[in-house]
């Protein structure tokens, strides 16, 4: 285990020193400050609207959608600095010398995957809660609207991240630094484009779409895990209201059902042994 | 006490490409061995299996009696790659730092600092990696390699990039590397230097060891010269041993002899008769085989 945390605490100092943290950490701000502007515009233009006749809570639907975008924005922030945690751990790092020294120390592979591993799920997780945080904050402080169950949305938001980071890690021992970042990008895109044609598929009752995005959300479970965010986000929400947000804004809420966390947990474990398989097996 | 590396019927297939094709080699506690041939001859091949990060395709790799790439025999040995790059952000004190915590060394900062003596790195501890030259980097990836006190050390090209100076250095540390014990495998294309440093030469080509022995065995008489009122005279196939009885016979002659030289090969003459021939297999005890000058 101290071998693991040698080379977790390896990686989180590379990324420090190497200020890639301040620059997230920057644009993260950027974000927040873009975010609260918006915040503050829509519920001021919310407070020109009366009352409706079709039972309408508007601020809640304000709200959600806008809580929904930032959940949005930052699972793709969360992803990004995943994959460049990771994008290059094995072939990229062995194609440029830094991996050879520490690979021939006591020091085990599958643990060198481990330490690589702990340090990308620990920050970019982190990362997505602490910013999801500070979206929930700022849609109640401005617009006096908060979700029911905030903490299990971030949780979920959480856990998409930490799934993509173990792929790209996975991706870094088969491919060059370059093509894993591309791959594992496109793959969170084709996830989340999958998880849109199911809203789609649900809001016009097309089997073949749900079977797409359902089929999706299994072979990749962090959008399956971005979906049910979003679902308890608006869960407890009533009404024509909770109808018409349960579509979201970037891909609707869908239950995943109780044996997907069971299953997300194994598939995790699959990509462990997988990648600790084929690390095992390269020349270096 | 077993060999610091013995490798036997050692063989490794990159796809079509078979990059050693039964390859014997051993390393005694202390000894320093020079591992010479082209590009493309499997040297750098056979560091990286003794060093765990190749598998071979079959035959035999150990440390120390540990298997090749186990734990144990990771343990035992230090390590500097041909291409190897350190982190540019660590200083050089940093990296030493983290070797000593992946390799278990409990030497501390003395250890640390001694290391950075030997490789005439003291004043450059807080420096960091990315603005060193080099010869700098590649002297503190010696250090780097001697964390933890292994027992062998395997050197993939350590004076690539090193200046006459640095050069000489590193062939001071060498044998200061000796003198403690501690085994070197040195994979150099520097014949100078093997022949000045080593113990024992193996030289590979297309994947075998086509000769093995100490490089003054390598390097053969080739006769002697005798200079003469009348010139220069060659015996080629005469030995040191037949040096009494040649000046007897040409004094007796009549002739007046200036001077007498036995005439020795040199270690790249040696080296071009073994890689120009067509490879054979070749065992590599310390015994002096040569295949292309037999």
């Amino acid at each position: 285990m101290s071998d693991v945390l040698v080379v977790a605490g390896h990686a989180l100092r590379e990324s420090l020193r190497r200020r890639v943290f301040a620059v997230v950490v920057c644009l993260t701000l950027a974000f927040g400050a873009l975010y609260a502007w918006g915040t503050s515009e829509l519920f001021e233009d919310l407070a020109e609207f009366g009352p409706n006749d079709f039972g309408l809570d508007t601020r809640t639907l304000a709200g959600a959608t806008i809580l929904g975008l930032a959940m949005f924005g930052t699972l793709f922030l969360g992803v990004v600095l995943a994959v460049f945690l990771t994008l290059g751990a094995v072939r990229g790092d062995a194609e440029r010398g830094l991996l050879q020294p520490l690979i021939v120390r006591p020091l085990g592979r599958r643990q060198y995957l481990a330490g690589r591993f702990l340090a990308a799920a620990t920050v970019s997780g982190a990362y997505v809660l602490l910013v999801y945080a500070g979206a929930v904050v700022v849609t109640g402080a401005i617009g006096d609207w908060w979700p029911a169950s905030p903490v299990g949305a971030g949780v979920r938001l959480a856990a998409a991240v930490v799934v993509v980071a173990a792929l790209a890690l996975l991706g870094s021992i088969l491919l060059s630094a370059n093509a894993n970042g591309i791959a594992v990008l496109m793959v969170f895109g084709a996830g989340l484009l999958a998880g849109l044609l199911g809203s789609i598929g649900e809001a016009l009752d097309s089997g073949t779409l749900q079977t797409l995005a359902n089929t999706a959300s299994w072979l990749l479970p962090f959008e399956a895990l971005y979906r049910d965010a979003l679902r308890v986000l608006v869960a407890e929400i009533p009404g024509v209201t909770g109808a018409i947000v349960q579509l979201g804004p970037l891909g609707g809420s869908h239950d995943a059902g109780a044996l997907f966390y069971p299953y997300a947990v194994a598939y995790l474990a699959a990509v462990a042994v997988a990648g600790a398989f084929a690390f095992g097996r390269s020349d270096l | 006490m077993p060999a610091a590396l013995a490798v036997s019927g050692l063989t490794k297939r990159y796809g079509a490409t078979e990059a050693l094709r039964g390859v014997d080699l051993s390393v005694g506690e202390g000894e320093l061995v020079g591992l010479l041939g082209p590009n493309g001859a499997g040297k750098s091949t056979l560091v990286k299996i003794a060093c765990g990060l190749v598998r071979p395709t079959s035959g035999r790799a150990e440390i120390c009696g540990a298997p090749a790439g186990s734990p144990a025999a990771r343990g035992a040995l230090g390590y500097l790659a041909e291409l190897f790059r350190f982190p540019g952000w660590a200083t050089g004190d940093e990296l030493l730092r983290l070797h000593q915590r992946l390799a278990g060394s409990d030497g501390g900062a003395g250890e640390r600092a001694e290391l950075l003596e030997l490789v005439g790195l003291s004043e450059a501890r807080e420096r960091r990696i990315e603005t060193m030259s080099k010869g700098m980097q590649q002297r503190l990836g010696i250090a780097q390699a001697l964390v933890g006190r292994p027992a062998l050390l395997l050197l993939d090209e350590p004076t690539s990039a090193l200046d006459p100076a640095g050069r000489r250095t590193v062939r001071g540390l060498l044998a200061e590397l000796r003198r403690r014990g501690v085994a070197v495998l040195l994979n150099t294309h520097l014949l100078s230097e093997v022949e000045q440093v080593c113990d024992r030469v193996a030289i590979i080509d297309r994947g075998l060891v086509v000769a093995a022995g100490s490089p003054s065995d390598l390097a053969r008489p080739r006769g002697v010269e005798v200079e003469t009122a009348s010139g220069t005279r060659v015996f080629q196939a005469a030995s040191r041993e037949d040096i009494p009885a040649i000046v007897e016979r040409l004094v007796h002659a009549g002739e007046r002899v200036y001077d007498v030289r036995l005439v020795r090969s040199t270690l790249e003459d040696a080296y071009l008769a073994a890689v120009d021939a067509p490879a054979e297999p070749h065992d590599a005890p310390a015994t002096t085989q040569r295949r292309g000058a037999a």
